[in-house]
């Protein structure tokens, strides 16, 4: 430690500190640009220049670094006349068109004027002009306010891990820009516009459409993927203009993925179900919600009572809030029926029955960057959890060794110490094979099942990786969550982080993938998962908030399933045509926005959260539409007067952690049996395909990231069925159905595997995530 | 693998990548970004100038982003991103060389081309450029022909001289 | 034109043979190669090296003058790796020595490097050149092969195990490379934007590993230094100011050129070996170490000798030893408007005072120039410089501030003259003669 005198005021700061991170020590403000504390120091704008004793010139805050006994003045002559020769010099170009400018009223360079500008500028000079760029659907530009401070340069290089934007020229003329010709494609780009201190960069989908101040705010918990990013929620007149990240060190930092900042738009699509309907006669009808609820209340009970309540399936959202679960599943099991699940997307459910509790994370967020060695296993893992990769890439340049396991070879935009790609129905031997490598580099003996596989050099290479460090940490991801083998690639994973001594847990696939355990909407032991209760119609289904065509491992099965089923009771915010042609009732649900909730993210950490906005027309929260349908029906245990009472009764108290989280499955045992077949299917889930809301954000659907599927295949492949990149590819699923789609050269794929997102329209007649495909030239 | 390295045409010659190479190797083996302004220069040899295409090309082959090539080929001032005359000639007109007639050099040279700085004869012969000093002042007037040939001791007649040799 | 004139020529001695005389055979002949053969055999220490280096007081030829060997000494021992670098990025308006050392005597620069190279631990270097003399980075490439041939360069030199590799790298066109974190950015394969300093490139270098950089013509002094021990060189100059100096002479004089003279030489008597003004018409300015450096008046250049204390005093520097001589055709608005263009055209664009005031300083001053100056224009100017000096990453913002100042300060009249009657005081027609451009009598 370290003490010195900031304005006469001594602190101890720690060694290495800079000025600027001992004067916020001290809340202490120094007006600064370029600098931001999750960015390298730039040392560009020169805003932060304050005097040091015994310096004869003014020292940059934010690079200098403190010694012993340093004493700072922040407000005398001299630091207050650089600072404002500085801004003299930031205005001198600067358009100081505030009141035409989106950044108006939360512009640093407008408060800061206010501060330390001169009224009159004495520069008479010409003023310089800047072209704006086109930086795609969702950052606008107006390059001239640009005060070249490169916070959006440095972030893209280095938080997104590639740089798109980098500052051209030189001298005055020096401009910040992405290649000709180029937009900023990463999942992260909205971020540029929060680090833009001036109104450079704004939001091109808020655009114009408000000022700040007429803005309403309201914290927020994001409703897509595990991490549950915080988020601010900016409405004006009840509808959601704006959503903004709000800073959490421990979950999102001060960071948000686009599809978290912009999924907002998906809240007005006109897709919105605003009022109950009915079908009657084959015809849609709008109707009150007390006929809908009678209906939908009707037609449950008479499947119950004709069929058993075992006749009813029910099919809940992983992005649901734990209370829309927790009384679904009480609904379901109130009518008799244990088919209850939100794992849509998941394949292997031999787990079930045998868990030690509920599947997470298995360590803090926060404990992901103090690992040394990760294992990421079978992940997408920039697009299914940009800040959980950004973690990893901050790590990574700590020195930490981040090795894959995967069916692709996608960059990461991480420097990946190993890695091991391989075809699908490979993985579980591969990690097989880290395991025994691991187990044989400790002198310890490995599973009798892991024993017999040959290991690789690639497993070799991951296995010497992971065993060099001193804590290690193994990363499951949405592909092996969704694998067919699962469980088998969770007990693998347990063994290896056993053996190392470290810790290993998965990658919540969405907002409430722990909490729909919480919240028991899983089968009971009579009950049947997601996969049983498509695979094996059912004569109802009730839906809340999923989009089972889109949402389920197999969508075709879904649909059939549902279209043959004599009643479906939907819950959602949105109509579809799919949903209109299997329903018998749609009732219209708040989307998150509009109602209270609770998400208990990958970590196990809760977070509720209130409406920001009323619900659109009759849109009712969708817990209250449970608790509706539970005392038509008759049942106990619905009498709740808000949806605290929901959570209270659901978590057992107000905990900050749920309890009973434990990745260990007792007596699991290995599949290691590999069906290798020719043509194995991979299925990503696309970024902005991943669920209801952002499939219907305008702005996001024109991004980089939901480009048309393609059929991606290695060299080798494409050679192999006789196509070229470019190619129309006939794929067949089965010999049933078969599609067209355009053939793409992916050099990260393995052989023998053609990638094809699922989640999308346009390949639901695919099937099943997991399958074997047949293909060739149109 | 990155999508923005996907502009890899137009090819560099097999000749300039032979070049680009033995840049590269002078450097240590995790720094082939280091070698971008020679390969830039290589390029901008083969191709006349550099095109958007050509940058990325080079970046490409380097393995850097492109627009981390873009910033190298828009700082440094004798790479061309627009198309150039068959001869640029450059003139310095600092200080010290326009006390011994820079000025008067360049002036001379509008003159006989009829062209301004930046512009370029409507033949495609010549383009002007204004230069910076080039560490010739003794020399001067001063004047760079295709940037790598220097001109000493330019007074009207080695002007004629020179303009009447670049056919 | 290889050289003219000397007093006690060290650097300088290979260079009479001009273009004929730079390969590596001559470089032996005259004993060159011969103080790295003499150090890799009696095993020298590193610290006994640097020592000498010490002894000679050389200090740094690139503008700054900092002492060599205390630059040296700042070099972590332990670290395995790192980097010596040349900085012959010769930018300096008026400074063209660097690139008469490398055509005439490449051998002194690369035999200086290794040395360095040997004294402070680095198995690697390079020598950043200027982009605008592709000439002679194809010469040092040239050099270097013969040097690699030979066995000075590469694995186990001349069979010691002490093993050093050197190559060559070209700038393309910016002054700011000439700055020696710009220049390492620019090797590393960016925008030479200068860096924040500390940390000094001695612990943070090339590649983020510990680096010593220094000018051609310090490398190139090494070899002699070594030869004659550090104390004589000292002594051939004056104290704190050790040994020769190379001096480029431009502007009005009758033989511009380079001049190696010993430090504190009356600048009297190098205006006379560069053959005195041109014409025979009356000195009205020096700017006496690039253009960077303040401008002196006749009078107190005069005065002055030709080492770092003596033009301190006087109020200017000796920066990199260009000696810019004006003479009375020359209008100092016009002048001033020239070298502010500069500044303005070479600011990498980092800093807002360098990127904002440079422009601002230039237009102002193009102002007057063509007779639009206001009266209020040249508080205004001082103003500005002083809103950029000592508040930006690297001094090119008080490179393009001193001149303003000085200008403004010596000729201050010359400057209200000009807003007043929006014309120069010194005749259009005089001037455009001053050049030498046009024949007596042509147009
Ligand atoms: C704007 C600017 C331009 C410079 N240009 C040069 C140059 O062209 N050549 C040079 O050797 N040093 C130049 N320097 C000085 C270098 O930064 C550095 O001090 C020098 O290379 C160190 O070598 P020395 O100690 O041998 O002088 C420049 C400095 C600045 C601030
Ligand atoms: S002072 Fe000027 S040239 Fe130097 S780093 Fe700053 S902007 Fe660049
Ligand atoms: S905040 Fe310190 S220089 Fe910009």
């Amino acid at each position: 430690m370290l003490e010195i005198e900031i304005d006469g005021k001594t602190l101890q700061v720690a060694d290495g500190s800079t000025i600027i991170e001992a004067a916020h020590q001290l809340g202490t403000y120094i007006p600064h640009f370029c600098y931001h504390k999750k960015l390298s120091i730039a040392a560009n704008c020169r805003m932060c220049l304050v005097q040091v004793e015994k310096a004869p010139k003014p020292m940059p805050a934010c690079a200098t670094p403190v010694t012993n006994g340093m004493k700072v003045f922040t407000h005398s002559e001299l630091a207050v006349n650089a600072q404002k020769g500085v801004m003299e010099f930031l205005l001198i170009n600067h358009p100081l068109d505030c009141p035409i400018c989106d950044q108006g009223g939360e512009c640093q360079l407008q408060d800061l004027a206010v501060g330390y500008g001169e009224s009159a500028s004495q520069y008479q000079e010409e003023k310089r002009v800047v072209p704006d760029k086109d930086l795609g659907p969702l950052v606008s530009t107006d390059m001239t306010r640009c005060i070249n401070c490169t916070r959006c340069i440095r972030f893209t290089a280095e938080i997104a891990g590639f740089m798109e934007l980098g500052q051209s020229y030189r001298g005055e003329r020096a401009e910040v820009m992405p290649f000709i010709g180029k937009t900023v494609d990463t999942e992260l780009s909205g971020n540029i516009i929060d680090l833009c201190p001036v109104g450079a960069l704004t939001s091109k989908p808020f655009r114009f459409s408000a000022r700040t101040w007429e803005l309403s705010r309201r914290k927020s918990v994001s409703p897509h993927d595990g991490l549950g990013s915080n988020l601010i929620v900016q409405t004006k007149h009840d509808k959601v203009m704006r959503v903004l990240p709000l800073e959490n060190e421990d979950v999102n930092e001060c960071w948000l993925t686009d599809k978290e900042r912009f999924s907002y738009q998906g809240l007005s699509s006109a897709e919105r179900l605003t009022k109950p309907m009915v079908k009657q006669g084959g015809e849609w009808k709008e109707v009150d919600w007390s006929v809908a609820l009678d209906y939908a209340a009707h037609a449950l009970r008479d499947v119950a009572k004709t069929h058993g309540g075992a006749a009813i399936g029910g099919l809940l959202s992983p992005h649901a809030t734990l209370e829309e679960m927790y009384l679904a599943q009480k609904l379901l099991r109130g009518l008799g029926s244990e088919n209850i699940d939100f794992r849509l997307r998941h394949s292997d459910f031999s787990a079930d029955g045998k868990r030690k509790g509920t599947p997470w994370l298995g360590m803090k967020i926060t404990d992901i960057g103090r690992l040394d060695r990760v294992l990421v296993v079978g992940s997408f893992l920039r697009k299914d959890h940009p800040l959980i990769a950004q973690r990893l890439r901050q790590s990574a340049k700590r020195g930490a060794q981040i090795s894959v396991l995967h069916s692709a070879d996608d960059d990461l935009l991480i420097k990946l110490a190993a890695r091991a790609i391989a075809a699908p129905s490979q993985l579980p031997a591969m990690l097989a094979q880290v395991v025994k490598a691991v187990c044989a580099i400790k002198g310890v003996a490995a599973d009798t099942a892991v024993a017999g596989v040959t290991v690789s050099a690639d497993a070799q290479a991951i296995a010497e990786s992971l065993a060099s460090g001193s804590s290690a940490g193994v990363l499951l991801g949405n592909f092996a969550q969704q694998h067919p083998q699962a469980a088998t690639l969770q007990v693998l994973a347990g063994q290896l982080a056993a053996t190392l001594g470290g810790r290993y847990g998965f990658l919540g696939e969405a907002a409430n993938s722990v909490g729909g355990y919480v919240a028991k909407a899983v089968p009971g032991a009579a009950g049947l998962n997601a996969a049983a209760m498509l695979k094996d119609p059912r004569q109802a289904y009730v839906v809340v908030g999923a989009e089972p065509e889109l949402d389920c491992a197999d969508g075709a099965q879904a649909l059939a399933s549902l279209t043959k089923a004599a009643a479906v009771v939907v819950l959602s915010p949105f109509k579809s045509q799919a949903m209109l042609d299997y329903a018998a009732v749609l009732l219209p649900v708040s989307p998150f926005s509009e109602t209270s909730g609770t998400f208990v993210n990958t970590e196990g950490r809760v977070q509720s959260f209130y409406a920001a906005a009323k619900p659109l027309g009759e849109t009712r929260p969708a817990w209250k539409v449970l608790r509706v349908l539970g005392n038509l029906l008759d049942l106990s245990g619905f009498a709740f007067n808000s949806s605290e009472e929901v959570r209270a009764e659901a978590l057992g108290g107000q905990p900050e952690f749920v309890s009973s989280l434990d990745n260990g499955i007792d007596g699991g045992t290995l599949n290691l049996t590999a069906s290798a077949q020719s043509l194995e299917r991979v299925a990503d889930v696309p970024i902005h395909f991943a669920d209801s809301l952002v499939r219907r954000a305008s702005a996001l659907q024109q991004a980089a990231d939901s480009a048309a599927p393609t059929a991606r295949m290695n060299a080798a492949t494409l050679a192999k069925c006789g196509l070229a990149s470019g190619d129309k590819a006939r794929v067949g699923a089965g010999g049933t159905a078969t599609m067209t789609l355009p053939a793409q050269l992916d050099v990260g794929l393995p052989d023998g595997v053609v990638r094809i997102a699922a989640a999308h329209a346009d390949t639901l007649a695919l099937g099943a995530m997991s399958s074997v495909l047949s293909v060739e030239k149109a | 693998m990155n999508n923005q390295n996907d502009m890899l045409s137009p090819e560099l010659s097999p000749e300039s990548l032979k070049k680009i190479d033995r840049e590269v190797a002078k450097y240590p083996a995790d720094q082939k970004q280091s070698a971008v302004m020679a390969a830039l220069v290589i390029a901008q040899d083969e191709k006349g100038w550099l095109s958007k295409e050509t940058i990325a090309a080079v970046a490409g082959y380097l393995g850097m982003p492109p627009i981390a090539a873009y910033e190298v080929a828009s700082f440094y001032n004798m790479y061309d991103l627009q198309p150039v005359g068959k001869y640029k000639l450059t003139v310095c007109t600092n200080l010290p060389c326009a006390l011994s007639g820079g000025v008067h050099a360049a002036d001379y040279v509008k003159e006989k081309l009829g062209i301004d700085f930046n512009e370029t004869t409507p033949d495609g012969k010549f383009t002007l450029k204004e230069g910076e000093c080039m560490g010739a002042c003794g020399d001067a007037p001063v004047m760079l022909v295709n940037n790598k040939r220097m001109c000493s001791f330019m007074l009207p007649e080695q002007i004629d001289k020179l303009l009447a040799e670049c056919k | 034109m290889a050289l003219i004139d000397t007093i006690n020529p060290l650097l300088t001695t290979g260079w009479s043979k001009g273009d004929a005389g730079w390969s590596l055979k001559d470089y032996e002949a005259r004993g060159g190669y011969a103080q790295l053969k003499r150090i890799l055999a009696s095993k020298m220490s590193q610290d006994d090296l640097i020592a000498e280096v010490k002894k000679s007081v050389l200090r740094g030829r690139g503008g700054a003058g900092f002492p060599t060997g205390l630059k040296w000494s700042f070099m972590p021992k332990a670290a395995p790796e790192k980097y010596v670098v040349c900085n012959t990025d010769e930018g300096e308006p008026g400074t063209f020595k660097d690139r008469d050392l490398m055509r005439f005597d490449p051998h002194s620069v690369i035999e200086g490097m290794i040395i360095a190279a040997y004294a402070v631990g680095a198995k690697l270097g390079y020598n950043y050149i200027h982009g605008e003399i592709f000439d002679m980075y194809q010469r040092f490439e040239e050099a270097l092969d013969q040097a690699r041939a030979a066995g000075y360069l590469g694995n186990n030199i001349l069979g010691s195990d002490f093993s050093f590799d050197l190559f060559a790298h070209h700038g393309w066109g910016a002054y700011i490379c000439g700055e020696e974190t710009g220049l390492l950015e620019s090797i590393e394969g960016k925008k030479g934007q200068p860096r924040y300093k500390p940390p000094f490139p001695a612990n943070f270098g090339l590649y983020g590993k510990p680096t010593t950089i220094n000018n051609t013509e310090t490398f190139a002094a090494i070899p002699f230094i070594l030869g004659m021990g550090g104390e004589a060189y000292l002594n051939l100059g004056k104290p704190n100011n050790g040994g020769t100096k190379l001096f480029s002479v431009s502007g009005h004089v009758n033989r511009p050129g380079n001049y190696e003279v010993p430090m504190g030489t009356p600048f009297a008597k190098l205006l006379e070996m560069a053959g005195g003004m041109r014409g025979g018409r009356k000195l009205k300015a020096v700017i006496p170490g690039g253009s960077s450096a303040p401008v002196l008046p006749a009078d107190l250049m005069m005065e002055c000798t030709m080492d770092y204390d003596s033009i301190a005093k006087a109020g200017s520097m000796l920066g990199s030893g260009a000696v810019i001589v004006m003479d009375e055709t020359v209008c100092m608005v016009k002048a001033l408007e020239r070298l502010s263009y500069f500044y303005f055209e070479e600011s990498c664009g980092q800093c807002t005072p360098c990127r904002e005031g440079s422009g601002w300083l230039y237009r102002v001053v193009h102002r007057i120039e063509h007779g639009q100056g206001r009266p209020e224009d040249l508080d205004l100017l001082n103003r500005v410089t002083d809103n950029m000096m000592g508040k930006t990453i690297c001094a090119l913002a008080d490179a393009a501030a001193f001149p303003v100042r000085s200008f403004i300060k010596h000729f201050k009249s010359e400057f209200e003259y000009h807003i007043e009657h929006k014309k120069c005081l010194v005749d259009p027609e005089v001037q455009r003669a001053g050049s030498g451009f046009f024949k007596a009598g042509a147009a």
